[in-house]
């Protein structure tokens, strides 16, 4: 969500039941502007929070003009103080993905996990332990990298590419209308397409290469990991991931407001097959 | 004026005849650009077609022919600054050489006479200052029109050339005066393409490529998109344009973005958004509608309606808790829900989220004796469950030896884990719905499996264990074992009936009801977050029976199967250990860990101004579950999917082992077939034994093969 319309996002995503408490609201506010203005920011996002056991993270996230380039992400533990992390890398990621459980709100603390690696000594085989610290810091990078290139969500028509290359915001979006809301297919991941290359030449016959430049939520594997309601009353579309439990997208249909916000444990939901 | 006219004829000739020449070329060449440079209107354009005709014609009338293009020409000329130097100064020195007093144009036939008569040379000069008259048109037909303004500025040059080399041809022969007029001429023809137009053309040039260059972010440009602008102007002419021209240049900067759809719209679109509106109007009416000042000071006296936006502000300096608005409407919809149903106590439980719609939970207590008509509801289903057994009984088919383990009783209503009636409903506004009472088979599978709610109470659960039941039951499941792990309060806020015997109590496994403290003086915010030792549970823990109370399921078949196998009984004298769980009250503090995590996270609700901050309790086995607590004032909220977390990833239950379809022999197990060897060790043996019996040898052996 929007940094300058926060208040109103929150309101809006508020039907999950996650807000921000009136000291963390206005503290974000204040901090989120300064953020914008040391990092020269064209935009900054409220991204989220992941609820650790100790503490909780904020994440904000930085974007310049072009949308779509490699985003910056800034976390905090008290909503004033913001440190840059670094970008994620896919050794990471793979590292990381072996740390199981919560977050602790402890940036320094280290996870320890046995790896079982076969040594060859001459003609034995010994397995060897061998403890990898890995440092929380380094898997909430990696969450968050993860969520943001599984779940991050956008309506279609919000961004749009320039012949140049660059996407840009698009300054005449209107909102959806209210059958188009209701179909996954109007909402594109934000992130960089990864699907569409693999379309064939039939299904992109349709395609607005100035509009439909990511992927749409519609193909996403599993079907069904996404939750799409209509609330209060058809005035409000929410789209929950199941798939990451806590990301919430929400958007009012004929006006430019929508976003997403994550708050969760920073897990994936992995039983979402047994679940549907 | 004859001779005017016959030297004009003439000069039309040479001027027809002057396409052969080598810079006649040019100068139609001009003349076809000034031709298509011009509107059709200009009826000098015509001159060239129509004067054949006029050579008959009368002579005063090529003149006045002649004069009214000229004010057509003139006409366009005065209104461009250009042109007021040049028509004085090109045309006066000529109708100095002829009859002054005549028009300008007019001067042109004169003004040839005379050099005519001489030289034809002065063809020339006539042809160069007409060149003159055509840039100038052609200057203000790229007023008109801008295509044409590079087309003609490329011919405008080569004809001022010529007429310069024309000029310099005359100066050999003509007198002083006509070289004079030459140089003026030259002079003019030198100025006016280069400095009046060339500045306009600049300007006009560089305004075009400013309008024309492509914005950095979007790719359009200005050019394109005022003449798209005027282009939908003109086709729709909308009353007053010009106050509605912001919206239209964004209508026609969304047209880029917006795909040409069919003109089939839905118009029902909007109905369900004023259908739920209309639902909630009634919400905000019905404090209306009952208007006796009587019925409000009953209702105000047995208040059962909680004060659910005190708690939601509370909640929200936690940071949890739906917005204000949904809350307000959710108040308004358990008050209606009080109203409409006899209830003696009821709070705002939470929400569950679904996939299609979600969830409101009201957890109600209903007052005395309200609760029969469920009871006997419940009565027949059960007996219902029971034909169904029997009728699968009376077949034929082949009676499974499996035998269904003794049902575990549900417990009573207002008695463990039933001890609340719970409704739900889809949205403030839509009705309430009250969820049938648990039973502890649907606990005991609801623990085994993971499923999403929809938001359809109908909705079968498809699950392995198999669910007994729907939705509804799964969710009123749910409901339980989330109160059971996450209700929670501070210690000391609830203590034991007094009025109960203990010894009856202990037989039962731990004392079940509890009342208020009156005496409750609240605990320091600081303790409560610190220790969770002054937490406790006020909701009884669930057995893994399913039930809170045990319940020993071996009296009970003593009592009603007494005709059971005595295998049977002689199983089930094993002493079966009592599940003990936890006591009410339990401080939290005791809770179990789930794998290193601990079940519970403390906090301060603001570290900015602790002094008025609340405890904030946060649940990590049912992410969702909340507790707050200002010290004397505490409640709790679950919103969430209704799931329990667990580090582990869901793996369903294995399906028990096959059961024995029948005793297993040495008449029904396979036997390897004799090798060749012993065939033949066996029929020797035979053959050893039994000499004569010969004949049956065959069939002994495929006898024996069989065994």
């Amino acid at each position: 969500m929007d940094a300058e319309s926060l208040l109103l996002s929150l309101e809006l995503a508020s039907g999950s039941g996650q807000g921000l408490s009136p000291d963390r609201r206005a503290s974000l506010l204040t901090s989120l502007l300064l953020v914008k203005r040391d990092y020269r920011y064209s935009r900054v996002l409220f991204w989220g929070r992941i609820l650790g056991l100790v503490t909780d993270y904020y994440i904000a996230q930085g974007l310049i003009e072009d949308q779509l380039a490699p985003r910056k992400t800034l976390y905090s533990l008290n909503c004033m103080e913001w440190s840059l992390l670094p970008p994620a890398t896919e050794e990471m990621v793979e590292q990381t993905s072996v740390v199981k459980g919560r977050f602790m709100g402890d940036p320094s603390h280290e996870y320890e996990h046995v790896d079982l690696q076969k040594v060859n000594d001459g003609d034995k085989v010994f397995e060897e332990e061998i403890v990898v610290r890995i440092k929380e810091e380094t898997r909430l990078v990696s969450i968050i990298d993860q969520i943001d290139k599984a779940v991050a969500v956008i309506p279609r028509g919000a961004l749009f590419k320039t012949p140049f290359g660059p996407v840009h915001v698009n300054r005449t979006f209107e909102g959806l209308s209210m059958s188009e809301a209701k179909k996954l297919s109007s909402y594109f991941h934000f992130r960089e397409p990864v699907e569409l290359k693999n379309k064939t030449l039939l299904e992109k016959a349709d395609l607005d290469p100035s509009l439909d430049f990511m992927d749409s939520l519609e193909n996403d594997i599993p079907k069904g990991s996404w939750s799409i309601q209509m609330e209060r009353g058809n005035a409000l579309v929410v789209l929950r991931s199941l798939l990451w439990p806590g990301l919430t997208f929400y958007h009012t249909p004929g006006t430019k407001n929508c976003g997403y916000i994550y708050v969760g444990t920073g897990e994936k939901n992995i039983d979402l097959p047994f679940m549907l | 004026m004859e001779d005017s006219t016959a030297q004009k004829q003439e000069k039309e000739n040479q001027e027809s005849g002057e396409e052969e020449r080598p810079w006649g070329e040019i100068t139609a060449a001009s003349s076809q650009d000034f031709k298509s440079g011009l509107s059709e209107p200009l009826e000098s354009e015509q001159g060239p077609e129509t004067e054949p005709y006029s050579r008959s014609s009368p002579p005063g009338s090529p003149q006045s022919r002649d004069s009214a293009p000229l004010g057509d020409l003139t006409g366009p000329g005065a209104s461009s600054p250009p042109s007021p130097p040049e028509e004085p100064s090109s045309t006066p020195p000529l109708a100095l050489s002829g009859q002054g007093l005549e028009a300008p144009r007019q001067a042109h036939p004169n003004h040839s006479v005379i050099p005519e008569a001489e030289t034809p040379h002065s063809d020339h000069l006539k042809q160069s200052s007409d060149i003159g008259e055509l840039t100038h048109l052609t200057c203000q037909s790229t007023g008109n029109a801008f295509p044409q303004f590079q087309q003609t500025n490329g011919h405008l040059y080569e004809p001022r050339d010529v007429s310069c080399s024309n000029s310099k041809q005359k100066e050999l022969r003509f007198d002083i005066f006509q070289e004079e007029d030459s140089n003026s001429n030259y002079d003019l023809d030198e100025a006016e393409p280069e400095t009046a137009p060339s500045v306009l053309e600049t300007a006009i040039q560089n305004a075009k490529a400013y309008l024309l260059k492509t914005s950095s972010q979007s790719g359009l440009n200005l050019y394109d998109h005022l003449s798209n602008m005027l282009t939908k102007i003109l086709d729709e002419r909308p009353e007053n344009a010009v106050d509605i021209i912001e919206n239209i240049s964004q209508d026609v900067k969304m047209a880029h973005f917006s795909k040409k759809l069919d003109t089939l719209q839905n118009e029902n679109e909007m109905l369900p958004t004023y259908e739920i509106a209309e639902k909630q109007k009634a919400l905000f009416l019905q404090g209306h509608l009952e208007g006796a000042d009587q019925e409000l000071e009953d209702e105000i006296a047995g208040n059962s309606l909680p004060n659910v936006m005190e708690s939601a502000f509370y909640f929200e300096q936690a940071g949890v808790g739906l917005g204000t608005d949904e809350t307000y409407r959710v108040f308004l919809a358990l008050k209606q829900l009080t109203d409409t149903h006899p209830i003696q106590r009821c709070r705002f439980w939470g929400k569950i989220l679904g996939l299609e719609m979600n969830y409101i939970v009201a957890e109600a207590e209903l007052r005395d004796g309200e609760d029969e008509e469920e009871a006997e509801e419940e009565d027949v289903t059960e007996e219902r469950d029971n034909e169904d057994s029997e009728g699968e009984e009376d077949d034929e088919l082949p009676r499974s030896f499996y035998k269904a383990p003794q049902a575990i009783p549900k417990e009573e209503s207002r008695t463990g884990a039933n001890k609340y009636v719970y409704f739900v409903c889809n949205e403030p506004g839509r009705p309430w719905v009250k969820l049938p009472s648990v039973t502890p088979a649907q606990i005991v599978i609801a623990r085994q499996i993971k499923k999403f709610f929809t938001g359809r109470l109908g909705t079968p659960i498809i699950s392995y264990p198999p669910f007994p039941g729907d939705e509804s039951n799964y969710l009123r499941a749910q409901i339980a074992r989330i109160s059971a792990g996450t209700h929670v309060s501070p210690l000391g806020f609830y203590q034991f009936s007094e009025e109960e015997g203990e010894e009856e109590e202990e037989v039962e496994g731990g004392r079940d009801s509890f009342e208020e403290n009156p005496d409750f003086e609240g605990i320091q915010v600081v303790d409560l977050v610190e220790s969770l030792s002054n937490w406790v549970h006020h909701v009884q823990h669930i057995l893994p029976q399913g039930r809170c109370n045990w319940f020993n399921p071996i009296q009970k078949s003593e009592e009603e199967e007494e005709d059971d196998d005595e295998e049977k009984e002689e199983k089930e004298f094993d002493y079966i250990e009592q599940e003990v769980g936890p006591p009410l009250l339990t401080p939290i503090s005791e809770d179990l860990e789930i794998q290193s995590i601990p079940p519970w996270t403390t906090r301060l609700c603001s570290n900015l101004i602790p002094q008025y901050a609340i405890a904030v309790l946060r649940s990590n086995l049912w992410p969702g579950a909340y507790a707050f607590c200002n010290g004397k004032k505490f409640e709790n909220l679950y919103i969430g999917w209704g799931h329990k977390y667990s580090p582990e990833s869901y793996t369903p239950p294995v399906p028990p082992p096959v059961c024995q379809e029948y005793p297993s022999g040495p008449e029904l197990t396979e036997m390897d077939d004799p090798s060749v060897e012993e065939e033949q060790a066996f029929r020797a043996a035979q053959e050893a034994a039994v000499p004569p019996a010969e004949e049956n040898e065959d069939t002994d052996e495929d006898e024996e093969d069989y065994d």
